[in-house]
């Protein structure tokens, strides 16, 4: 019986009743990692030696076998949530040789409930990707398929997970960076409603739509991550001082009665034939357990990619100025300080994030403001608007995660607008400030790779989401899937 | 040398609404970012293709619709103005590309 693969909640099991310590726990993983992370290279740092001490000052302090919730559970983390003494780089060369001196607000939850820290996860330079490729350190491997992307931002994070090599990992999502990998490695990605976990220590990408959440192996981890994560945090202001429900208390009721809303926009001509099949499969299945089918429209959906593309970009534009060779990670000498300034940024910055400053910039410069940013946060207003009306006929929203299954490396690399399709499905999600969570819901045929359902809520309405999706898996198998490493 | 920027900035207003001359050095010393020759085509080039997918925005009259900076619920949140503690001074230093006598150093600014 190899520990690397249970869940949370049965490893909790385990430690609390004192048959498995934390440090056997990290050893398994770590085993695992060391047998197959040379083929998936999800991880970019991982100390053995500081995630055994972490795991030996838990077995002394007896929290394994306490009630905390994650006493004794490794954790891997994505390489832009800062962990004190730990690198954070964002994998981008401008912040080589940086550690982290503070902890993240979801870290410090973390450590409060009794986690390890265990290594930081591969990701797109600064989250800006959607397949892991724009990594200035290498390329993650989709578990399923070595020859393929494992999604993005946080492919390392998905992953890690998907191949056992974490028993939950951190991500954030700003466009889909979550739900998108989870879809293409097959495990659970959770985003938050925007506010419900602090972005404090969090590099930030696009401050009015980042949010932090977890990778799973099944639905109910992932409850019990969102229940440690989420809350309110003074350091945010823009973290909502709403009680954080118990998740995992919610699971279990069931989707009778519940009304799930199809978008008639989410099925769309050039979607790959074996997801739509998936997803209707899926959506027959929440029929079957109860649930009432309300067709649903939200009409401004085909805006969504150029709104995101023009807020994300002018946002990350102005949050990415912060790193001019001053204060932390390289620096390239120039003749004067603004010659400095441009050398260290030309140098340090990969072509995705170039392209990005580039045009956030000119979104946001003078004469082209109010044509391009403007614009976009007004249709922005449209796309929340939809949402709403929506959600006055259904209590969720289910869609495909993806239109297509992981792609091959290198696949659309050279088409930047291609490769920013990719989100379709899951931008929108961020722009209304939702909820949303990307669960496995079948494989294509040749090659086998995972499909994924994606299930929105409400502003705030976690539970329900995380009940369908529960609901859902405990009638399917899917999320049993292991890829053979 | 760099050309100065104000008349740059007339270059770049001449060519308004036409993203087929999209300014590319001129925005990238806005951004304070150094691109090679070869990187500024290829940016002005895929560029072009972007500009072009965004301008579908125009499709629609938002003549009458507020814009959204955020989902946030909240608005104007407030607190003291208190002193706290925060990360020590040599900590944060520990990532300085150069420091000394507890300062960031960078090239003179001011003649």
């Amino acid at each position: 019986m190899s520990l690397h693969t249970l869940t949370i909640h049965q490893l909790r099991e385990k430690l609390r009743r004192g048959n498995v310590s934390a440090r056997e726990a990290t050893q398994s993983l770590l085993d695992r990692i060391q047998s197959v992370d040379g083929k998936l290279k999800a991880y970019l740092w991982l100390d053995a030696e500081d995630a055994l001490a972490q795991a030996d000052a838990i077995d002394r302090s007896g929290i394994a076998k306490n009630g905390k919730l994650l006493g004794g559970v490794p954790v891997a983390i994505k390489d832009v949530i800062n962990v004190e003494g730990q690198p954070c780089t964002c994998a981008s060369k401008i912040l080589k040789g940086h550690t982290s001196v503070y902890d993240a607000f979801v870290v410090q939850r973390l450590r409060e409930a009794g986690a390890i820290l265990l290594g930081r996860t591969n990701m797109d330079e600064f989250a800006m990707g959607s397949s892991t490729e724009n990594s200035s350190w290498g390329i993650t491997h989709n578990p399923w398929d070595l020859e393929r992307i494992p999604g993005g931002s946080s492919g390392g994070s998905a992953a890690a997970v998907a191949a056992d090599e974490a028993f939950a990992a951190l991500g954030s999502d700003t466009g889909g960076s979550i739900r998108q990998p989870a879809s293409l490695c097959g495990c659970v990605g959770f985003k938050p409603t925007y506010g419900r976990v602090s972005r404090y220590g969090l590099v930030a990408f696009a401050s009015s739509l980042d949010q932090v959440g977890p990778f799973t192996k099944d639905v109910a981890d992932g409850a019990l991550m969102l229940r440690v994560l989420a809350g309110h945090d003074p350091h945010d202001t823009t973290s909502v001082p709403q009680p954080v429900p118990d998740y995992t208390a919610g699971l279990g009721k069931g989707v009778k009665g519940l009304r799930i809303g199809l978008p008639k926009e989410y099925f769309i001509d050039g979607m790959d034939r074996e997801v739509e099949a998936a997803v209707r499969a899926a959506i027959k299945k929440l029929q079957d357990l109860g649930a009432e089918i309300v067709e649903i429209s939200l009409p401004h959906t085909d805006y969504a990619v150029a709104v995101y593309y023009l807020i994300a970009t002018a946002e990350a534009s102005a949050n990415l100025a912060r790193f001019d060779g001053v204060r932390y990670g390289a620096r390239v000498t120039g003749e004067d300080v603004i010659d400095m300034y441009g050398k260290t940024r030309g140098a340090g910055f990969g072509p995705e994030v170039k392209r990005r400053i580039i045009l956030g910039t000119y979104a946001l410069s003078a004469g082209y403001h109010d044509a391009y940013y403007v614009r976009a946060q007004k249709v922005r207003t449209l796309i929340r608007q939809d949402f709403e009306k929506a959600f006055e006929r259904c209590d969720v929203i289910v869609t495909p995660t993806s239109p297509e299954v992981a792609f091959r490396i290198g696949e659309k690399t050279d088409d930047p607008l291609k490769m920013y399709l990719c989100d379709i499905f899951t931008i929108s999600v961020n722009l209304a400030g939702i909820c949303g969570v990307s669960l496995p819901c079948g494989f294509t045929n040749d090659p086998r790779l995972p499909i994924g359902l994606q299930v929105l809520g409400k502003p705030f309405g976690e539970e329900t989401v995380l009940g369908v999706a529960h609901a859902y898996e405990q009638a399917t198998e899917w999320h049993k899937a292991r890829p053979n490493l | 040398m760099r050309k100065p920027v104000a008349r740059r900035y007339d270059t770049f207003l001449n060519m308004a609404n036409d993203t087929n001359q999209f300014d590319v050095g001129y925005v990238a010393h806005l951004a304070r970012l150094h691109l090679s020759d070869s990187e500024k085509q290829k940016i002005s080039a895929q560029l072009k293709d972007t500009l072009a997918y965004v301008a579908k925005l125009n499709e629609l009259d938002v003549s009458k619709v507020e814009p959204t900076a955020h989902a946030t619920p909240l608005a104007n949140v407030l607190r003291r103005d208190e002193v706290r503690p925060s990360i020590d001074r040599a900590t944060i230093l520990k990532n300085a590309p150069e420091q000394a006598r507890d300062l960031f150093i960078v090239p003179k600014i001011v003649e």
